[in-house]
């Protein structure tokens, strides 16, 4: 039986200074992520001592340096916030890693309320600077010059299932799912067929099937085992894939239809040969064709276009949840995948309210038929680029979501409580709690553990190794019973 | 170009059609106006945020590659 699956994400945001021309990208990252700031949670370790990226899923070590900052350098680099999230600085980059969550409502509510917390860092950040100096940042993957950086999800897996198992099935889901998941580009890059507009970011930057790296010679699977829980028990499948979406319904589904495929994998119900020849070639020939017709070779020698490979996997979700319990947001993602993969192959176009490389597309083609531009236009560029602008003013993404164009899954409201509070139903929520109620006493922090330095006492360390324990049902008793953090140690010891 | 125009003709209005598709057609054409109002509206507020000297903010956005 499939385990439940927990997710997050993890955003890289593009990032650029407007009218300094001593622009240093780290600089601002580091002024960015301290420029956010929550009352008292500002001198918080970000723990590394459990942090293992160098361990590789198919069962071995890799050689590298580990990176451990000094003190200082780690209070400036990490926040830990208190609706359970993470938000800190990843090479030159400002990332904000959601809080665990148990279903895709509550993804995208904290995948949205990450852009919230981004863009008041923003607001903040841009006022330290010079005069007529401000900060920019984008929620992309690529300055359309051969860089990119990442979107990533998480899903958290049985340990008994094999890393070749997943990799058997995952592959071509994973190719062929950008037909919904793709947040739209125009042209393309790092050495790819040239191309008017594009499905995907990230397609033209994955140059081979499975590895460890994320940054060189990308892999469509990622190996990098690093559970951050019980390892004996679980993994974490770091899914680095994705585009970077601002559709609320794209997010909703690219992890609702993830993880259904998932829990088939764990529970030995894909039995079907869907295994693509070229898995990098096709990845590509996907992404580059708008109207979704174009086959790709399986191994098997069949040819099937990407939308039929994806019609497959609906077709064995929904044969897969017959026969079980499913709760009702499930029964939601199946309703909305079959909604999509139906318009899919009839005309990818009538999507122009739900995906993003669609919603995108056809903003592009008014804007261009209306002035008689062009796809190489600067202005059309500058529109593909602005769809992710996060200022709520000038992001082009909001302002159709401000005149009804796009389809909602949460309201604004939700997202702005989702900037305080954490998810209820996860270890996040003790997390968070702890940082509201014992702020001054939360020495560090990571994922899997909590650690109090109280008084002159030892430090000590809280681990959280089963990310569904430390919800509101398990531990509000004990929190209300716990005025101060030593009495907590207390209680938790008792 | 001028072939499916002439094509089309037919469907719109041609003979042996009640006074009902009449309406259609203006129906049709009402719909097709306001669509065309609308995109119109977005075309316009977008063009009313759209950064200024787009050619250089785009050759200026350069990034380090992240993960």
């Amino acid at each position: 039986m499939a385990i439940p699956k927990v997710m997050g994400t993890e955003i890289e945001y593009g990032i650029t200074v407007r009218n300094d021309r001593d622009f240093d990208p780290i600089a601002s990252c580091v002024l960015l992520v301290n420029a956010y700031r929550e009352e008292h949670t500002s001198r918080i370790l970000w723990d590394y001592d459990q942090e293992n990226p160098l361990a590789d899923a198919r069962g071995f070590q890799v050689d590298g340096e580990k990176y451990t900052p000094n003190q200082q350098e780690n209070i400036a680099r990490n926040k830990t916030l208190v609706n359970g999230a993470r938000y800190y600085v990843d090479h030159a980059h400002p990332e904000y890693s959601c809080p665990e969550v148990t279903n895709v409502r509550d993804l995208v509510l904290h995948e949205k309320a990450g852009e919230r917390v981004v863009e008041m860092s923003r607001v903040e950040a841009s006022a330290l600077l010079p005069p007529g100096a401000q900060i920019l940042l984008y929620k992309n993957n690529s300055d359309r010059k051969g860089n990119s950086y990442g979107s990533h999800e998480n899903y958290l897996m049985d340990r008994r299932t094999s890393f070749k198992q997943i990799v058997e099935h995952l592959m071509s889901f994973l190719v062929t799912r950008q037909v919904y998941t793709g947040a739209g580009k125009v042209g393309s890059e790092n050495r790819a067929h040239p191309c008017e507009y594009q499905l995907t970011q990230r397609a033209d930057f994955f140059e081979t099937e499975v590895a460890l790296d994320t940054m060189v010679k990308r892999p469509i699977i990622n190996t990098r085992d690093e559970p951050h829980a019980d390892r004996e028990k679980y993994r974490r499948l770091h899914v680095i894939v994705g585009d970077s979406n601002m559709s609320e319904y794209t997010i909703y589904l690219r992890n609702g239809a993830t993880a259904l495929a998932l829990s088939m994998i764990e529970d030995g119900a894909i039995r079907k040969d869907l295994a693509l020849r070229d898995p990098v070639r096709a990845i590509k020939e996907i992404s580059h064709d708008s109207t979704c017709r174009r086959e790709v070779q399986l191994e098997n020698g069949k040819k099937l276009t990407a939308v039929q490979i994806q019609r497959e996997f609906l077709e064995l979700a929904l044969q897969y949840t017959s026969s079980r319990p499913v709760d009702p947001m499930t029964r939601d993602v199946l309703a909305k995948w079959q909604y999509v993969i139906e318009r899919l192959e009839r005309d990818p176009m009538e999507l122009h309210r739900e995906i993003d490389w669609v919603i995108k597309k056809s903003m592009i083609e008014s804007f261009m038929a209306r002035k008689g531009l062009d796809w190489e236009s600067p202005q059309v560029q500058m529109l593909d680029l602005q769809y992710h602008d996060l200022r709520p003013d000038k992001g082009i993404y909001y302002v159709l979501e401000r005149q009804g164009r796009v389809e909602r899954i949460v309201t604004d409201d939700e997202i702005a409580r989702a900037v305080t509070e954490p998810p209820e139903d996860t270890r996040a929520y003790f997390r968070g709690q702890c940082l509201k109620r014992y702020p001054g006493e939360v020495f560090g922090v990571n994922w899997d553990s909590i650690s109090f330095g109280i008084g002159d006492e030892p430090i000590k360390r809280i681990l959280m190794g089963e990310p569904l324990k430390g919800s509101k049902a398990h531990v509000e008793e004990l929190l209300e019973g716990s005025p101060t953090a030593a009495d907590l140690v207390k209680n938790l010891r008792a | 170009m001028a072939e499916s125009t002439q094509k089309q003709k037919p469907k719109r209005g041609g003979e042996g059609e009640g006074a009902g598709s009449g309406e259609g057609t203006q129906k049709m054409a009402k719909k097709g106006a306001e669509l065309k109002e609308e995109m119109d509206a977005l075309v316009d507020e977008i063009d009313e945020v759209l950064e200024e000297n787009a050619e250089e903010f785009v050759k200026n956005y350069v990034q380090r590659g992240g993960e």
